[in-house]
């Protein structure tokens, strides 16, 4: 079996170490060997948007990057995305008008729609639409999602 | 035991606080950090990671299983294969399901469980399947059910007989089960008739499609106990189930619910949990298992495909005369496809006098099927709700007005024997015709569909508990699961009935070692059931809170009322006392008296069937076949909304999970019966630019039985949408579809074969 | 999945050597394919050689008054890239297509090219705009043009050890444009039953000089059709030779039937899609 690598991995701003497989993925250390388990594995395949998280700013599907890849690298979760105890307007917005059921999908549509906000504060419904191809939600057919991101734009761009 | 209802029934004059308003939910804040807990979340100490073995071929005898090698690797602490569970009878619901979860004479699909492994590490895990040496005789195969069907078929079980067939007790065979259900006379019906439509259908078999795949942590004790962690729809019934398959009493198994990440209807039923608890066993320590999708789509259960035939008559002025129908369901490798509410529910919302329904249910080498909202319901109103149009077209009356016209009401008894109390379908049919979406012109290029469907929605085994602490809050023991909201909802019922603000309200999920026993959370019966224990449970409490204000004030019980929150003297006759709080009366009575708390144990009835309807405009691509769902709307009545905003969520996520069963979703598999397209690239679910927003009219005809009057809002959404779609495109392009998916390779034939004509 | 090793040299020539000396090395760039593949055992490498370390394959600049843009840039820099994006759409359009947001991040038109899929969406954008490789490989650099890279699923014509640096984009002519459209089910996360990339270029009185249409996911490779592009040559690009092109486009298709489309439904529409591709590149050409 080939050796495991040592890397530092920096996760909302705290450092961690781990020792990972080459071939484990990035959202298999995130969750098994640092247990931070906001972040979901839905697919494996970057097919559903669970497991988004930022590397150094990216927005990725983190069962779609090497935890070896990471190494030394800024990433950026969900545990991340509070502000102590004040939530995040995407945060709120969501929880307000209902913008989650089940919540499986809500931490990968959180990361996501934040990197959406950050390049564009003000998007149209079908550009939100669009972003957030890439995150399958079951529950909600979408509506209340979109509801939520774009009511969480207008209020930042508001303050 | 109606007691709740006889005691103080529904007022619909009753002013409401906290019911109808949208409050955020108590588990929201921990799901938009990542601090919820899912299936595959937790950690324990030792813990050992599962892998499961699965056949590569649809049909095969295992001969022998080598597992030597892979418990030879370092850090494999335990191999588990039939072997390992106890044998019990094929045809009894333990013995099939034990089948199911691990194969025992036959590997019966491709993707069926043939052993597992638990080792300190996923990665060593996997490397000891890879050295499991399976012996298979591979065996012919059959896929299709209609194939199922015919003479000299494969067969998947050499003992199974059909049931409801005289004559079948020597015959092999893949049918499950022959079932008639009928009503009056359809010959006399049709000679009725000035308009008959025929046709016949097909569907595909859908996946739930849940985005959490199942995940367990199971701990077998050294005292022989088992303590499983899952996500599920059911605590007790896995519980219950895993003490057949194991051979253990219920008493000794406690199951404890994860968040669930999506079910609907999915994750009633258990597949790698026993394995990880069996595993747990061998190895003495714990074992967790987390599916990948592609084993989900491969091993565990999709609705039912159908292939059917539906004939429906009416006269000039509308009035449906007959109604008969042949249908062909899928279940799987075994039985369990609930389609005996096909038949049931296909034609209800129509009262018709002349139905007859012959339904199959048929085994073929798939994976064994599981609930989907409304389980085999909605793949087969999609030709009914169609003929229903046509019939229309005919005649040349609206769509609804047709429907209107042979609206089931009050005092209407179906074919199952049921006589409706007060049902709002017609209320739902004259919402939709005022609503701004069917009253506005369809855009250039476009065309609009309705559909109508119908829920029986479900009540049940249930209990809860509700306690009241010193300090006056409360909290809330819930046995069923809440997919979408339900605690929270549960919650503020609660909250209405103890006059006390939401915020002092907390509920959980309990484990099955905590509360007595629930049904599975399915049926659209979770919010009205648990709801009702629960309100039984506030009513119980509240006639306790009196009886206690009456020792403190030490007058007769009689002489102390509820209301708002306090208790106070029933009149001036029984003295001057300022009115006493849930929290005074708790915090002066709690060390004397003992703790103020209610529990209820029901088989919760008076449920409320649900109707509702859909309308959409599409766009369809004459060249490609592609559909564009351009608007949608649903009507639905709830009875009450008890939180519109989660209300509104059930219809919505109802609709464009239909969406994606109309155009897109299926199984393919290959020659070799093998599944093509276990993941989410290939088997396409809907993402959010596929689809547009969904209107919602909450229409609200009171369920007396309940003392809000709510219904359950859960299955309805999904049942008419596929009907409703193909109505659309048939307005846009011409054509009847006759086969779900309606994909774009289908529409371009459908469109090309119209043209031809 | 388990023995693999993992390395990520910081220069072109380490990775090569890498490459030419371990038996199963494989090039790992953005991961998108690889990973997938790694965790379904599809492929057991034993060394991934990480290029992204290497600032040529990472970087996107003009060259010739045309563009030279590294293999391995991921798909979100390169449409985030304004010049490029202005004189290319149609490329955008391919690698915008590629997958979701959060794909982008990291796929890359190098993995695309190279993953040898006959339905990768960069690569018939990529084949019609023209574009060439720069190959990095044991025997030093060579170049060769996107359409000879790919010579069967999965496979490609690169040798042992080599590496695709860099794409070079000539420059464009006046009154030219391109355009890839994809029929897929969904809008979006799918992979194409028919891409078609058209690249054209029409002289001041509107009748077109030069065409290049190329198809993917009808055959076994993505294809450039000379015989379409040859249908608009010489023409105004008018519904007769709008119609002759997409009959050239549907003759050369050579599909299978399989999850994602059948034989026949690919074939009629590839001439659909061909089309409505050419009337939007023309839209461009007579635009610029």
């Amino acid at each position: 079996m080939a050796k495991k690598a040592h890397v530092t991995l920096t996760v909302n701003g705290d450092e961690y170490e781990a020792l990972v497989d080459p071939g484990q993925t990035l959202v298999d250390a995130l969750r098994n060997e640092l247990q931070l388990t906001g972040t979901k594995e839905g697919c494996s395949t970057g097919d559903c948007g669970a497991c988004s998280i930022r590397l150094d700013g990216e927005l990725v599907c983190s069962c779609l990057v090497l935890a070896i890849e990471a190494d030394g690298r800024r990433i950026d979760t969900i545990e991340g995305m509070a502000n102590g105890e004040t939530l995040h307007p995407l945060q709120r917005n969501f929880l307000e008008l209902n913008g989650l059921q089940c919540g499986i999908c809500t931490p990968g549509i959180l990361i996501a729609a934040k990197a959406l906000l950050e390049r564009n504060p003000d998007p149209t419904e079908t550009e939100v639409r669009y972003w957030l191809a890439g995150n399958l939600c079951r529950c909600t057919g979408y509506d209340k999602v979109i509801r939520s991101v774009l009511a969480a734009a207008a209020e930042m761009r508001r303050a | 035991m109606a007691s709740i209802l006889e005691k103080s029934g529904f007022n619909p004059d009753k002013k409401l606080k906290i019911v109808g308003t949208n409050p955020v939910k108590h588990d929201g804040p921990d799901k938009v950090t990542g601090r919820a807990k899912f299936g595959a979340d937790l950690m324990l100490p030792g813990m050992l990671f599962g892998k499961v073995l699965r056949s590569p071929h649809p049909h095969a005898n295992i001969r022998s299983i080598d597992t030597s090698a892979a418990e030879k690797v370092p850090g494999v602490r335990a191999v588990v294969t039939r072997a390992d569970f106890p044998e019990l009878p094929f045809g009894t619901g333990p013995g099939d399901l034990s089948r199911n979860i691990m194969a025992r004479e036959k590997a019966l699909y491709d993707g069926h469980a043939v052993a597992a492994v638990a080792a300190t590490s996923e990665a060593i895990a996997k490397k000891a399947l890879k050295l499991i040496k399976v012996d298979y005789e591979v065996l012919p195969h059959v896929i299709d059910v209609r194939d199922a069907m015919k003479a000299g078929a494969p067969v998947l079980h050499p003992t199974l007989r059909t049931k409801g067939v005289e004559g079948a007790a020597d015959k092999q065979t893949n049918v499950v089960e022959r079932l008639v259900l009928a009503v009056g006379d359809i010959d006399k019906g049709f000679a009725e008739a000035d308009v008959v439509i025929e046709r016949t259908f097909d569907s595909q078999p859908m996946h739930q499609g849940y985005i959490e795949p199942q995940g367990c942590v199971a701990n077998w004790t050294d005292d022989g106990q088992v303590d499983l962690w899952c996500t599920t729809q059911g605590t007790h019934v896995f519980r219950d189930r895993l003490g057949e398959i194991l051979k253990m009493e219920s008493a000794k198994i406690r199951v404890t619910q994860s968040e669930m990440g999506g079910g609907f209807g999915g994750k009633t039923g258990f597949y790698a949990e026993p394995l990880a608890v069996v595993l747990s066993k061998k190895a003495r320590r714990p074992v967790k298992i987390v599916l990948t999708r592609s084993e989900v789509f491969r091993g565990t259960g999709p609705v039912s495909g159908t292939h059917y035939r539906v004939k429906m008559g009416c006269t000039k002025d509308g009035r449906i005369t007959a109604a008969d129908a042949e249908l062909l369901f899928q279940t799987g490798a075994f039985t369990g496809s609930m389609y005996f509410n096909a038949p049931q529910a296909m034609f209800t919302r129509y009262a018709l006098k002349n139905i007859r329904t012959v339904s199959y249910e048929v085994v073929s080498n798939r994976p064994k099927v599981n609930s989907f909202r409304a389980p085999c319901v909605p793949q087969i109103v999609f030709g009914v709700e169609q003929i229903i149009n046509e019939l229309a077209e005919k005649i040349g009356i609206d769509p609804i007005d047709i429907r209107l016209k042979n609206a089931m009401k009050q005092g209407d008894t179906t074919i199952y024997g049921q006589t409706f109390g007060p049902i709002g379908f017609v209320e739902t049919l004259e919402a939709s015709k005022k609503c701004d979406h069917y009253r506005s012109p369809v855009p250039k290029g476009q065309g609009r569909g309705v559909a109508a469907g119908f829920w029986f929605n479900r009540g049940g085994d249930t209990t809860g508990s509700l306690t009241v602490t010193p300090d006056g809050s409360v909290t809330l023991m819930l046995g069923t699961s809440d997919v979408a909201g339900s605690r929270l909802s549960i919650s503020m019922m609660a909250a209405e009935e103890l006059g006390v603000p939401l915020d002092k309200v907390r509920a959980i999920l309990a484990d099955t070692s905590s509360i007595g026993n629930n049904r599975v959370t399915a049926g659209s019966r979770t919010t009205f059931s648990s709801g009702m224990v629960i309100i039984d449970s506030a009513r119980k409490v509240i006639k306790e809170l009196c009886r206690r204000a009456a020792i403190i004030w030490k007058v007769p019980e009689d002489g102390v009322v509820f209301e708002d929150g306090f208790c106070k003297p029933a009149s001036s006759n029984v003295g001057e006392f300022a009115p006493l709080s849930i929290a005074e009366i708790a915090a002066k009575t709690s060390v004397s008296h003992g703790a103020i708390s209610g529990h209820s144990e029901m088989n919760v009835t008076g449920e409320g069937p649900g109707f509702g309807l859909h309308i959409v405009d599409v766009e369809v691509d004459k060249e490609t076949g592609r559909v564009d769902i351009k608007r949608y709307t649903v009507i639905e009545d709830a009875g009450k909304a008890i939180h519109p905003l989660q209300v509104e969520g059930q219809y919505q996520g109802g609709a464009i999970q239909g969406v994606g069963w109309a155009l897109n979703e299926e199984y393919v598999y290959g020659a070799d019966g093998r599944l093509q397209n276990p993941g989410f690239l290939d088997y396409r679910m809907p993402v959010a630019s596929d689809v547009p927003m969904v209107d919602t009219v909450i229409v609200e005809v009171p369920n007396p039985n309940h003392p809000y009057g709510l219904r359950g809002v859960g299955e309805v959404p999904v049942v008419p949408t596929m009907a409703a779609i193909a109505n659309a495109i048939h307005a846009a392009a011409g054509i009847w579809p006759d086969s779900l998916p309606m994909s774009p390779p289908k529409v371009l034939d459908w469109i090309e074969a119209a043209q031809k004509r | 999945m388990v023995d693999i090793n993992y390395a990520a040299p910081d220069t072109l020539d380490k990775a090569v050597a890498l490459l030419a000396r371990t038996g199963g090395a494989k090039v790992f760039a953005g991961g998108t394919d690889v990973i997938v593949q790694l965790h379904a055992d599809l492929i057991e490498p034993e060394l991934l050689v990480d290029i992204k370390n290497i600032p040529e394959v990472r970087s996107i600049a003009a060259e010739k008054g045309g563009f030279r843009v590294g293999a391995a840039m991921p798909a979100m820099k390169i449409l985030d890239h304004k010049a490029f994006a202005t004189a290319w759409p149609g490329v955008i359009e391919g690698v915008a297509l590629i997958g979701s947001v959060q794909v982008k991040g990291r796929a890359t038109i190098g993995g695309n090219l190279c993953n040898a899929s006959p339905a990768a969406d960069s690569v018939p954008a990529l084949i019609a705009a023209g574009a060439v490789c720069t190959i990095v490989g044991p025997n030093g650099r060579r170049e060769a043009p996107v359409e000879t890279i790919v010579t069967g699923p999965g496979k490609t014509s690169l040798a042992k050890g080599e590496i695709i640096a860099s794409f070079f984009f000539p420059a464009r002519a006046p009154h030219s444009g391109d355009c890839y459209l994809r029929l897929t089910p969904r809008t979006e996360m799918d992979i194409a039953v028919v891409g078609v990339g058209v690249s054209l270029t029409l002289d001041g009185s509107g009748t077109c000089t030069a065409a290049r249409v190329a198809l993917g996911a009808v055959a076994p490779t993505p294809l450039l059709v000379a015989a379409a592009g040859a249908a608009l040559v010489g023409t105004k690009v008018d519904a007769a030779a709008l119609a002759k092109m997409a009959a050239a486009a549907s003759a050369a298709c050579r599909p299978i039937s399989d999850k994602r489309g059948t034989k026949e439904y690919r074939i009629k529409t590839a001439a659909v899609i061909a089309r409505r591709t050419a009337e939007k590149a023309l839209e461009r050409a007579r635009a610029n």
